[in-house]
């Protein structure tokens, strides 16, 4: 430093640093106020769940989940694909089943499990536990969902995949969606849950 | 607080998670500012929930809530008015 600056240019070196630091300063102003309108950006909380599963049991969580936050005042996003979509096909989510086998909560051995009619036997008992708790059906929260604001969208990939068409679904759930969008969702959203 | 001060009652007894919340959000929504509204449960884990969703909403305020028994059967009454 002292090589390159004279003592005589001082003052010119002095000028053009306190310049430089001025633009600097200017351009950090800027940056912090856009970060600050970024931050300040008080628009809804989002939250994204990815629903892979369709069994009765694994139908709850994402539903319950999804309506409860959209009662938050979240912008929510339940993104099905495989068995998930199962729980948007209007006529399948209405005879979701249960599975005894490797499921160590169900008072049925494994063996005794995969006899044949077990799984219904299991999907009937616990039917009847879901009616008798007054606890909502699947297509009764479906539509509370869809009503409450949620966007219940179906993998179009899986749509393709297990050979279902668009009219297959509730009224409301959005299709041609795909990985992608699914992400993208993700980022911006402040909850992502894989279910 | 007493009933007589709410404009408007949702009645959600025999119904469990998560719809008393939701119900009380639509019914909420509806509200003009400064009323209050009635909500009448048999969940009992609406009251840890309502007052959730009131803590979390600008827009509520949780007067009360109250426990009865009513005809057998656990009753759970919350107030909620509307601020804004």
């Amino acid at each position: 430093m002292s090589a390159d600056t004279p003592a005589s240019s001082a003052a010119d070196l002095d000028s053009e640093a306190v310049a430089d630091l001025q633009a600097r300063i200017e351009e950090l102003e800027t940056e912090v106020s856009d970060l600050r309108s970024e931050v300040d950006d008080d628009g809804p909380q989002k939250m994204v769940i990815i629903a892979t599963k369709g069994t009765l049991d694994m139908a709850y969580p994402p539903l319950i989940l999804a309506s409860t936050a959209a009662a938050f005042g979240y912008d929510v996003t339940v993104f099905h694909t495989f068995w998930g979509l199962e729980i948007l096909h209007e006529e399948n989510s209405k005879d979701l089943q249960l599975s005894s086998v490797g499921n160590p909560n169900m008072p049925v051995p494994n063996l005794v499990g995969a006899l044949p009619g077990m799984d219904r036997m299991t999907t009937r008992m616990m039917q009847n536990k879901i009616a008798d708790n007054n606890v909502a059906s699947v297509e009764e929260l479906i539509e509370t969902s869809i009503a409450s604001g949620v966007d219940l969208q179906a993998c179009q990939m899986t749509i393709d995949l297990l050979g279902y068409d668009e009219a297959d679904f509730y009224d409301g759930v959005t299709t041609g969606v795909g990985a992608a969008s699914a992400f993208q969702d993700m980022v911006e959203a402040d909850i992502q849950l894989l279910v | 607080m007493s009933t007589e001060t709410a404009a408007e009652t949702l009645d959600v007894k025999g119904q469990n998670c998560p719809m008393p919340v939701i119900k009380t959000k639509g019914a909420f929504d509806d509200l003009a500012p400064g009323e209050v509204l009635e909500v009448v449960a048999t969940d009992s884990g609406s009251v840890s929930d309502i007052a959730g969703w009131a803590e979390s909403t600008d827009a509520a305020e949780l007067v009360d809530q109250t426990e009865a028994t009513e005809g057998g059967e656990d009753v759970y009454k919350h107030y909620l008015r509307k601020t804004e």
